[in-house]
């Protein structure tokens, strides 16, 4: 029985930091906290028929994209800073009075009310990816704008902070409607 | 006479550092459990486009991604410089996309399918008329919910 008197030596575990510290800072370098966001849209089901002729065209804010990059609403040339607030005082404009929480002066040339406005995109098949997503954010933020306000109002907190069943409700208030066209040479 | 004799010559005792190693490891089992090695290699320029409204995507295994962009330098002999579409790890035409994405539904439970995501990472540069293709594709293939791919900053760059 001479192997139960072998005396086992001691590993020396100090360098197990450094071991650990190598393969720490490798996997710091490879994380990504890959969080993967965006804007978030909903395509019309492809057989469904248009149904555009029902707007009217006063509920229906047209936003052309040019190939050139140049944005058209209503008509007329805008820039791109110029859209979020142009697309606030469309939805807000409570044109026939219905709206009880809208703030706009009631325009005749507008929306009648949010439940009725429709944004209408229409771009080239040219027009840059980054124009369209910028435009999209742009809408976005309109609205979100206008949520963050009708949420302040109603539960006193941002949209973002609402649970689930508020945030509907506060989405009903300014449902998004967002309708893209066919695009086609501008 | 006093009873408080000053210890002389102490000095700072050594700080025990046996237990650094278990810190180590502790941050090193966070980081290998939050790591996520890129699960495609891109074959495309992707860059992508600002925004600030961008909401994230929260159930990664219901999230399907389409890559848009320029072939990357080493591929434009075999495939030339125009934008391309790739799915997984393979360039692919614009209308193997419904195919794709019927597949990968497949593969996601039958309760779920509902809530499938088409995530776009599509490259700043490209044309919208690809990406109309595309959303076209996703239309037939009857997934309507779809991400357009953003990096957080300003969208007024130039």
């Amino acid at each position: 029985m001479a192997w139960r008197k072998r005396i086992v030596p001691e590993i020396n575990a100090g360098s197990m930091a450094d071991i650990a510290f190598l393969l720490l800072i490798f996997f710091l370098v490879t994380t990504t906290m890959d969080v993967d966001g965006g804007i978030q849209r909903k395509l019309p089901p492809i057989s469904e028929k248009p149904s555009e002729g029902i707007i009217h065209k006063r509920n229906l804010l047209n936003v052309l994209i040019n190939a050139r990059g140049q944005l058209m609403v209503q008509d007329q040339e805008i820039k791109l800073h110029e859209l979020r607030q142009a697309t606030v005082d469309f939805l807000d404009n409570n044109g026939d009075g219905s709206c009880s929480y809208c703030e706009g002066i009631g325009l005749d040339n507008l929306s009648v009310n949010p439940q009725k406005a429709v944004v209408s995109i229409q771009n080239d098949r040219e027009t840059p990816y980054r124009l369209y997503v910028a435009v999209q954010n742009e809408l976005t933020a309109a609205y979100n704008e206008l949520r963050n306000r009708e949420a302040r109002k109603l539960f006193g907190q941002g949209f973002n902070e609402l649970n689930s069943a508020q945030q509907g409700q506060v989405q009903e208030l300014f449902p998004m409607k967002i309708s893209e066209a066919e695009p086609v040479d501008l | 006479m006093s009873k408080f004799k000053k210890k002389t010559g102490g000095g700072t005792p050594a700080i025990s550092t046996a237990s650094l190693p278990d810190i180590v490891f502790m941050l090193l089992f966070f980081f290998m459990v939050t790591t996520v090695m890129r699960e495609v290699t891109l074959l495309v320029e992707n860059i992508k486009p600002n925004a600030t409204e961008i909401k994230k995507l929260e159930r990664k295994s219901l999230v399907t991604y389409i890559y848009v962009g320029k072939p990357k330098k080493q591929y434009i002999p075999q495939v030339g410089s125009e934008p391309r579409v790739q799915l997984n790890d393979a360039f692919a035409r614009v209308n193997e996309i419904q195919q794709y994405v019927i597949t990968e539904r497949e593969a996601i439970n039958e309760a779920e399918r509902p809530l499938m995501t088409v995530s776009i990472k599509a490259d700043e540069d490209v044309k919208m008329g690809l990406i109309t293709d595309i959303k076209q594709e996703l239309r037939k293939a009857n997934t309507l919910k779809i991400n357009y791919s953003t990096r957080k900053g300003e969208v007024y760059g130039d």
